[in-house]
């Protein structure tokens, strides 16, 4: 590229290189755009019948008749529901009568980090169903926590805080009711801790989970709970 | 156009010899269906950019050339990403060196339709060594094949082939170690299979006396 060039060119070409570059950003950004419009309205409905599925898993579609995801409440108890942030509660009808709900807790205590979780809950506080929707647990060891793998999650239907007592919701080698996997006792440990939280979580909030409103915040201090303003419902 | 099918399924593969793509190659394989996806994306983004390279491939000055190249893979594999999100369910695209490494070497120096076609099959190429890997990787470690295709072809569809007892499987194919390991027989078994036709060409009378008379 030994051409010599005529220095009054140079402003000129530069000028075009730049034209160039920009007209290839308004392109690509304009193909990105549309097909971000285009694919929009599948994208949201994808995720909401995936929704929809994983919501049914852990509380039968037979148990409700209210639109679950348009029944939200956001909440917020770091100690018992494993995060910081807001948690939502899907609360399930039937009629007027508050029948169920489905929190998503975080076991913040896995091996590779937190597991989220989906927990059905009976107003009477009885199981109906426990998923885990994200995990980073190690293949072939943590990962039979899915229900895909193995039917250990399943062993939660039905349980409630009696049953078994409050002191046997633990992995065997702690002495109580669940049982671990081979060489893996952190995962199922988090999980079980996890899911029993949620149930005390639900035993002390039930009546306020299923008021009117769209978001419940425990506060440190004591006081009690307070509104918040919450306009969007995560999804 | 034999050599360029030739050059990307085996000679040139992007998995095995150009050894690109190496990230996503074994984030991904832990199945076949996962390889599947990846490898279906990565050829759609390939073929597009290779064709969109080529095009322009007078029209854009040298010193700019990477940065537009850049520009034009980013918006594709978002693109594509939407549109796999919105047709498949839940992929996710890692972008490689194979792509913008096609750019460079093939796309930029040929015609749209060359460019098209090597970019299809690098894309098959590198699909084949996901598949492989993948197919490996899940037989071993989880003891089954093509499991969770209602991932991608929508809820209901189970083609999974369940091949070996499910008894926990061996787990360092699933950890990224067994993909270094898997890829690495791959590579051994390729170079092997190359030297032993190199050999056979070497044997044969034909070869002998063709390469006694050179010219
Ligand atoms: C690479 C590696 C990954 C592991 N992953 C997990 C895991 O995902 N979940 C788990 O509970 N334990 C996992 N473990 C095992 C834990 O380190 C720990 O030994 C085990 O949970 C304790 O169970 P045990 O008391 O029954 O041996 C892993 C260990 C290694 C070396």
């Amino acid at each position: 590229m030994a051409t010599i060039e005529e220095p009054a060119r140079i402003p000129q070409r530069m000028a075009i290189a730049g034209g160039l570059l920009a007209l290839f950003a308004v392109l690509g950004a304009g193909l990105v755009a549309v097909t971000e419009d285009a694919t929009r309205e599948r994208i949201q409905s994808n995720e909401r019948e995936y929704l929809l599925r994983s919501l049914n898993d852990v509380l039968p579609a037979d148990h409700y008749d209210n639109v679950l995801f348009e029944d939200t409440i956001e909440v917020i108890d770091a100690e018992l529901l494993g995060s910081d942030q807001s948690i939502t509660v899907y609360r399930g009808r039937l009629g007027a009568a508050p029948v169920a709900a489905i929190l998503t807790p975080v076991a913040p205590d896995g091996y590779s980090g937190p597991i989220k979780l989906l927990v059905g809950v009976d107003y009477d506080g009885t199981l109906t169903g426990v998923r885990v929707v994200a995990h980073r647990e190690t293949p072939g060891l943590g990962d039979a926590i899915e229900a895909e793998r193995s039917d250990w999650i399943r062993r939660f239907d039905g349980l409630s805080l009696g049953n078994p007592p409050q002191s046997a919701w633990m992995v065997r080698r702690d002495g109580g009711d669940f049982d671990q996997f081979t060489g893996a006792t952190v995962t199922p440990r988090a999980v079980v801790k996890a899911v029993r939280n949620t149930l005390l979580y639900f035993a002390q909030y039930r009546d306020e989970l299923f008021e009117d409103r769209r978001a419940l915040v425990e506060s440190e201090s004591g006081d009690n709970e307070r509104d918040r303003p919450s306009g969007s419902v995560e999804e | 156009m034999r050599e360029i099918a030739l050059q990307g399924l085996w000679k040139n593969n992007p998995g095995l010899v150009q050894l690109l793509g190496l990230c996503p190659l074994l984030a991904v394989t832990t199945s076949v269906i996962n390889g599947l996806g990846l490898g279906l994306a990565t050829t759609l983004v390939l073929a597009a950019s290779n064709l969109c390279v080529s095009l322009i491939r007078n029209v854009v000055r040298a010193e700019i050339r990477i940065p537009v190249f850049v520009m034009i893979i980013a918006s594709l594999v978002t693109a594509v990403e939407l549109a796999m999100n919105a047709w498949f369910h839940d992929l996710l695209i890692v972008t490689n060196c194979a792509i913008i490494g096609r750019a460079e070497a093939f796309a930029s120096r040929n015609r749209p339709l060359p460019a098209l076609f090597d970019g299809l099959m690098m894309g098959a190429g590198f699909t084949l060594v996901l598949l492989v890997l993948g197919g490996m990787r899940e037989l071993l470690g989880h003891g089954t094949l093509l499991a969770g295709a209602d991932m991608m072809f929508g809820a209901g569809t189970d083609i999974t082939l369940h091949l070996l007892a499910d008894d926990g499987g061996f787990l360092l194919a699933l950890l990224p170690p067994g993909a270094f390991l898997g890829l690495g027989l791959l590579v051994a078994a390729k170079n092997v299979i190359d030297r032993r036709l190199e050999r056979r060409i070497q044997t044969t009378p034909a070869a002998i006396s063709s390469a006694a008379q050179p010219g």
